[in-house]
């Protein structure tokens, strides 16, 4: 099994400053824009932007570059599936239709099926530098204080930071486990067929699974006898207060959605019609 | 205890049910026969966490799980989905009502109301909500989409009723049965 899990880097950029809050705000206003709209421009722009604060991060390429290939992996089978089923998606909503390259059937191939995907793609696209940043550049001991800054409930923020620091653990006792199976004679390569390969994938999961559930009685006793949850706040160790980039940086996210909703409204269609 | 719908032992299962939720996103066991189909094991681990710690924490197990696994593993998070899997995870949970798997109960009465619940809230979620989230958010054709969660609704529904329905089996073995004592002649 190849674990292979985006992480906290740390670095000394001006994204690293920004408390964890407005990173979450900025992530989560950023994803409903990008949801909402479906108009070139805006999305464009977001991209841009997307990619200065990616630079801005002194992230590299390479660190991440496993996650950005499964992206664009999954963009081009979504692109090639949307082809194939809806060909002629993009001429119904554009409404006119310029032929490229004429093909059987109803899959030739328009300008506006290109526009649209295109749109499609970076609609995708255009969150992604704000998720995988937002999760490479704030400190997992600051997230659930970031959550329960906007709003959420401590104790799902809790759990959230529960889920951050179990996971570590879940996987070095799925490595435990497997490698003591495999010295019982378990054999985990692909060879096997599915009915073996079930028998064995259940004598490591099954083990790891009840383990973990004795886990949470364990830690959720410990929680009762500290007094977890009695009071109806909790300060965090790892909270910070707001500085002058955190509003910049919100108010610049904030502007972006108002100009989106703005231009949404003014056209009264989600599309961008180069066409017309 | 004044919120019992969120005692801390529903946040523990939630916290730590979401982390290995996370890891078994990455273990999938190819079905072999049927090409490009994996096991999903985290939808059948998702069905047992469920039926035990109760809609709470399935749901939660669900929306943690998903959102965080997709932005850890893909730096990106499909919200549409996320939802898909949050609803599967009360759905799952809701069950638990009607169970006694705590005093080790699970015989096919018990078995026919899991697989009921199961079978309802997956295919409202990926053959309705997820194509419909698809289709609204992103703009996707609606063909595509109703195909796409057609086939990822069916494997589900499959794997979690026949390994899910195994696993929480297995788990309720694992219970002393109520009145399994006896008093000795």
């Amino acid at each position: 099994m190849n674990l292979r899990m985006l992480s906290y880097i740390e670095r000394t950029s001006a994204i690293h400053r920004l408390t964890g809050a407005a990173k979450l705000i900025c992530f989560i206003l950023w994803s409903v824009i990008a949801m909402s709209t479906f108009d070139t421009q805006i999305l464009a722009v977001m991209l841009i932007v997307g990619l200065i604060v990616f630079k801005m991060s002194q992230i590299h390429w390479r660190e991440v570059s496993f996650v950005l290939t499964f992206i664009l992996i999954f963009l081009l089978l979504n692109d090639l599936a949307i082809y194939a089923f809806a060909p002629q998606q993009g001429t119904v909503i554009y409404g006119t239709s310029h032929v490229v390259f004429p093909l059987p059937g109803r899959y030739s191939l328009t300008l506006e099926q290109l526009f649209y995907q295109l749109n499609i793609t970076i609609k995708y696209f255009a969150v992604t530098p704000f998720a995988l940043l937002f999760i490479v550049t704030t400190q997992p001991s600051e997230f659930a204080a970031s959550l329960n800054r906007i709003g959420v409930s401590y104790r799902i923020a809790y759990a959230v930071s529960i889920t951050l620091r179990y996971i570590p653990d879940v996987q070095r006792s799925y490595h435990e486990i497997a490698q003591a199976q495999q010295a019982r004679g378990v054999d985990l390569s692909k060879k096997a067929k599915f009915g073996r390969r079930m028998r064995q994938a259940a004598s490591i999961i099954i083990p790891l699974i009840f383990s973990s559930l004795d886990r949470i009685e364990i830690v959720s006793n410990a929680m009762e006898l500290r007094r977890f949850g009695k009071k109806k706040k909790r300060t965090w160790y790892q909270e910070r207060s707001f500085t002058r980039g955190d509003y910049l940086a919100i108010g610049i996210t904030v502007l972006l959605l108002l100009l989106s909703v703005w231009i949404l409204m003014k056209r009264g269609s989600r599309y961008y019609n180069p066409f017309k | 205890m004044k919120k019992d719908w969120l005692s801390i032992r529903t946040i523990v299962a939630a916290g730590i049910g979401a982390a290995i939720f996370i890891i078994l996103r990455y273990i999938s066991i190819p079905v072999g026969f049927v090409p490009n189909t994996t096991v999903q094991l985290a939808y059948i681990f998702l069905a047992l966490i469920a039926v035990v710690y109760g809609p709470v924490a399935g749901g939660l197990i669900g929306l943690i799980g998903h959102s965080l696994g997709d932005a850890l593993q893909y730096g990106s998070v499909w919200w549409s989905w996320v939802v898909v899997s949050a609803l599967v995870g009360v759905g799952f949970g809701l069950a638990s009502h009607f169970l006694k798997l705590s005093t080790g109960e699970f015989g096919w009465k018990s078995i026919a109301i899991f697989n009921a619940f199961q079978v309802v809230t997956q295919a409202v979620g990926w053959f309705l909500v997820a194509p419909v989230l698809d289709i609204i958010i992103y703009g996707e054709p609606a063909n595509k989409v109703f195909a796409q969660g057609f086939v990822a609704g069916i494997l589900d529904i499959v794997t979690v009723g026949i390994f899910g329905t195994l696993l929480i089996w297995i788990y309720s073995r694992t219970r002393t049965k109520a009145g399994s004592l006896k008093k000795e002649a």
